[in-house]
C-alpha cells in the first residue's frame, strides 16, 4: 500500500462520475485495486505548548473525513520527534503508518508558531514542511489549517477544515420548538448563538467573505430576510415585501442575494443588488418557484419549481431567461444547491416515504442518491465541493446534522451534539 | 323558579328537624333494677318522612361569549384540512369556511389571519410556499363569500407549527391545515 492508495481510492470513487483530480495527474490509477480503506496516518503529539491538543484536532479532522485512519499513539515506538531531524522510518513502517505528521509549537513574543512536516513513511520523503503563526488563542485554527494542508497534499483536493457552519439550533418539543440561529466551527467547537429564539429562523447562508450571513425570520406578522455581520453583530433587514419572503442565498461574489417572494399564494424568485437594494423579478410563473442557488460563476441559478405539476429542479440564466428543467427521475426534487466546485448540484429527493440527499450534473445527468432516510433535507456543500452537510430526522425524533461525502460512502453524524437543522457551510476562512 | 324550589326544600328540612327533636323528648327513661347483663334493646327511631327529591332544577346554559374566539371556534371551526401537496378547498372544508364567512359577517369588527401549514413530509423551503398557497386558498374562498379582503392577512408557517406531534398519516393530515386566527375585534 502506498500513499497513492488514497488518491487511487478517491479517483476510483469519483471515476464513476467521470471525475479525475487534475492536480495529481502523475499518479497512476490502478483500476484493479478497488481498495478504499482509509489511509493509516501517525500524528504524534507536537512538541511545545498546546502541541498535544493541536495533534488531536488534526487527527480528529482527518479521521472524520473518512479518508484517513489516525493510528493509536500508544503504539508509537519513536518518541519526542524533532522537527529538524528525520524520523526513524523503520519504526513507523513497523506499525504500517503510511504517513507521518510531526510538529513543534514555539511561543515567540506572545505569538504561537507551529512548524510541521508531513512524511511519506515508505518512500522516506518529506511531502510538506510548513509554518503557521498566530495569536495563542487561535491554536485551533492553526490545527485546522495544518489539517487542510495535509488533506490537500494527500488527496489533490482543497481541504475544508478551517471553516465554520451556521445552522438553526433547535430546542423544545415538537409542538413548541424554539429555533435559534447558531454558529460553530466545522468540528463542533466554539458554538454560539446569533439570535434570541423568539422568532422562527430558517435558511441561514454564508456570504463568500465568510463574515456575513443572510437568513429568514418568521413571525405571525410575516417573514423578513436579513443580513447579519458576524464581526459587528449588526443585523439589517433587506426591506419590506408585499408577501412572505424566504429562501435567501448570496451570489458567489457576495454582491447579490437571490430569494423567493410570495404574493397571493404564488412564490417567485427575485434577486437583489446589495449596493442599490434594487430587487429584480426573475420568474413569473403561477407555480411555486423557490430555493434559488447560484452557479459558482454567478451566471446561472438552479431553483425549485412545481410548474410541471410536481416539484422539480430547473436551471435559468442570471436574468431569468431560458429556464429549463434538469431533473427527470421519479420523485419530488427540492432544495437544490450548486456546488462551489461547479461540477454538481445537490438536492433533496422524496420517493414515496423516503427522503434522499443526491447529486446530479448541472445538466441533470449522472444523478446519484447519496443517502436514504425518513427525512433528509437542506444539503450544504463544504467549500471543496466533495462533502455535504445536511439535516436528518427520525420519526418523531429531533433533527440532527450529518455529513456525507460525494460518493455516499462516508456518512456520519456531524460533530454537534444537539438538535440542529438548516446547516450552511462557510467558505475556507482567510 | 330556582328561588322557589330552594325555599320549599329548606322548609322541608326544618320540618324534619322538628319531628326528630319531638321524638327524642318522648324516649322512655331507663329503670334502676337488679343488675342484669346489659341487653341490647333496639333503639326506637322515629319514623321519618320519606325523602322528597327537590323539584327538578332547570339546567344553566353555558356558552362562549357571542363574538368571541371560542364562539368562532364552536360555531364555525377554525381549521380546514388539505390533501397531500394540494391547496384546493376540499368539499368537507366548504361548510366550515361558509360558517366562518357567516360568523365574520355578523362580527364585522373582527380581523383575521389565515395561517397555512404543511406536514413534515416535505422540505422546509418548499413547504413554506405550499403553506402560503393554502392560506391564500382560504382567503380567496372567504372573499368570495363576502368577507372584505382588508380584514384578512395570511402567513405560512410551512412545517414549523404542527398541531399533532405524531408521525402517522392521521397526524400528517391534521398538520396539513389552514388555521383562521382572530387577530383583533373579537370579544
Amino acid at each position: 500500500m502506498r500513499l497513492s492508495t488514497l488518491l487511487l481510492a478517491l479517483c476510483l470513487s469519483l471515476g464513476g462520475l467521470g471525475f479525475i483530480p487534475a492536480a495529481r495527474a502523475e499518479i497512476e490509477v490502478d483500476v484493479n485495486k478497488g481498495d478504499v480503506k482509509p489511509l493509516p496516518i501517525a500524528i504524534p503529539g507536537f512538541g511545545g505548548d498546546r502541541g498535544a491538543e493541536i495533534s488531536q484536532v488534526i487527527a480528529s479532522n482527518l479521521e472524520r473525513s473518512g479518508l484517513f485512519a489516525p493510528l493509536d499513539p500508544k503504539g508509537f515506538a519513536e518518541q519526542n520527534l524533532q522537527i529538524a531531524i528525520q524520523p526513524q522510518f523503520a519504526l513507523w513502517k513497523a506499525i504500517n503508518a503510511q504517513a507521518l505528521v510531526n510538529g513543534q509549537v514555539t511561543v515567540e513574543g506572545g505569538r504561537l508558531r507551529v512548524d510541521f512536516r508531513l512524511w511519506d513513511v515508505f518512500s522516506e520523503q518529506q511531502l510538506l514542511g510548513l509554518q503557521f503563526t498566530s495569536t495563542p488563542e487561535n491554536w485551533r485554527r492553526i490545527a485546522h489549517k495544518i489539517s487542510d494542508a495535509v488533506y490537500e497534499r494527500m488527496t489533490g483536493e482543497k481541504g475544508y477544515f478551517d471553516t465554520r457552519v451556521v445552522f438553526v439550533a433547535e430546542t423544545g418539543g415538537r409542538l413548541n420548538r424554539t429555533k435559534t440561529l447558531a454558529i460553530m466551527d466545522q468540528d463542533g467547537a466554539n458554538p454560539s448563538y446569533l439570535s434570541d429564539g423568539k422568532a422562527i429562523v430558517m435558511s441561514p447562508r454564508f456570504s463568500s467573505n465568510s463574515q456575513e450571513i443572510t437568513f429568514m425570520s418568521l413571525r405571525p406578522e410575516g417573514s423578513s430576510i436579513y443580513l447579519f455581520n458576524l464581526e459587528t453583530a449588526r443585523r439589517e433587514s433587506l426591506g419590506e415585501f408585499p408577501g412572505m419572503v424566504f429562501a435567501p442565498r448570496f451570489s458567489p461574489d457576495g454582491g447579490k442575494v437571490a430569494f423567493a417572494v410570495e404574493r397571493a399564494g404564488n412564490s417567485d424568485i427575485y434577486v437583489m443588488d446589495l449596493q442599490s437594494r434594487q430587487a429584480r423579478r426573475l420568474t413569473s410563473d403561477p407555480a411555486i418557484d423557490t430555493s434559488p442557488s447560484f452557479s459558482p460563476d454567478g451566471g446561472r441559478l438552479v431553483f425549485n419549481s412545481d410548474r410541471g405539476g410536481a416539484p422539480q429542479l430547473y436551471v435559468m440564466n442570471g436574468d431569468g431567461t431560458s429556464a429549463a428543467r434538469i431533473s427527470f427521475g421519479t420523485g419530488r426534487y427540492t432544495s437544490p444547491v450548486w456546488s462551489p466546485a461547479g461540477d454538481f448540484i445537490a438536492f433533496t429527493k422524496q420517493t414515496g416515504n423516503t427522503f434522499h440527499i443526491g447529486v446530479m450534473r448541472p445538466d441533470g445527468s449522472d444523478e446519484r442518491l447519496l443517502t436514504s432516510s425518513y427525512l433528509d433535507d437542506s444539503p450544504t456543500w463544504a467549500p471543496n465541493g466533495r462533502v455535504l452537510m445536511f439535516s436528518r430526522e427520525t420519526p418523531g425524533g429531533p433533527s440532527r446534522l450529518w455529513t456525507v461525502d460525494i460518493t455516499g460512502r462516508i456518512l456520519r453524524p456531524a460533530p454537534y451534539p444537539g438538535s440542529g437543522s438548516d446547516p450552511a457551510w462557510s467558505p475556507l476562512l482567510n | 323558579m330556582i328561588f322557589a324550589a330552594r325555599t320549599s326544600l329548606r322548609l322541608t328540612l326544618v320540618a324534619v328537624a322538628a319531628l326528630s327533636m319531638a321524638a327524642c323528648g318522648s324516649r322512655p327513661k331507663p329503670q334502676l333494677q337488679t343488675p342484669t347483663p346489659p341487653q341490647e334493646t333496639p333503639v326506637q327511631r322515629p319514623a321519618q318522612p320519606a325523602y322528597q327529591p327537590p323539584a327538578p332544577r332547570p339546567p344553566i346554559e353555558q356558552g362562549p361569549l357571542a363574538g368571541s374566539t371560542q364562539d368562532f371556534v364552536i360555531k364555525a371551526g377554525d381549521l380546514v384540512y388539505f390533501d397531500v401537496d394540494q391547496y384546493d378547498i376540499r368539499p368537507d372544508a366548504v361548510a366550515t369556511l361558509k360558517a366562518q364567512a357567516g360568523w365574520l359577517t355578523r362580527y364585522p369588527a373582527v380581523q383575521i389571519r389565515i395561517e397555512g401549514n404543511a406536514d413534515e413530509r416535505g422540505t422546509r423551503e418548499y413547504n413554506l410556499s405550499l403553506g402560503s398557497r393554502r392560506a391564500n386558498s382560504v382567503r380567496d374562498f372567504l372573499v368570495s363569500q363576502g368577507v372584505a379582503p382588508s380584514r384578512i392577512s395570511t402567513v405560512s408557517y410551512g412545517k414549523e407549527k404542527p398541531i399533532d406531534p405524531g408521525t402517522d398519516e392521521a397526524a400528517y393530515e391534521r398538520n396539513r391545515n389552514a388555521h383562521t386566527a382572530l387577530t383583533s375585534g373579537a370579544r
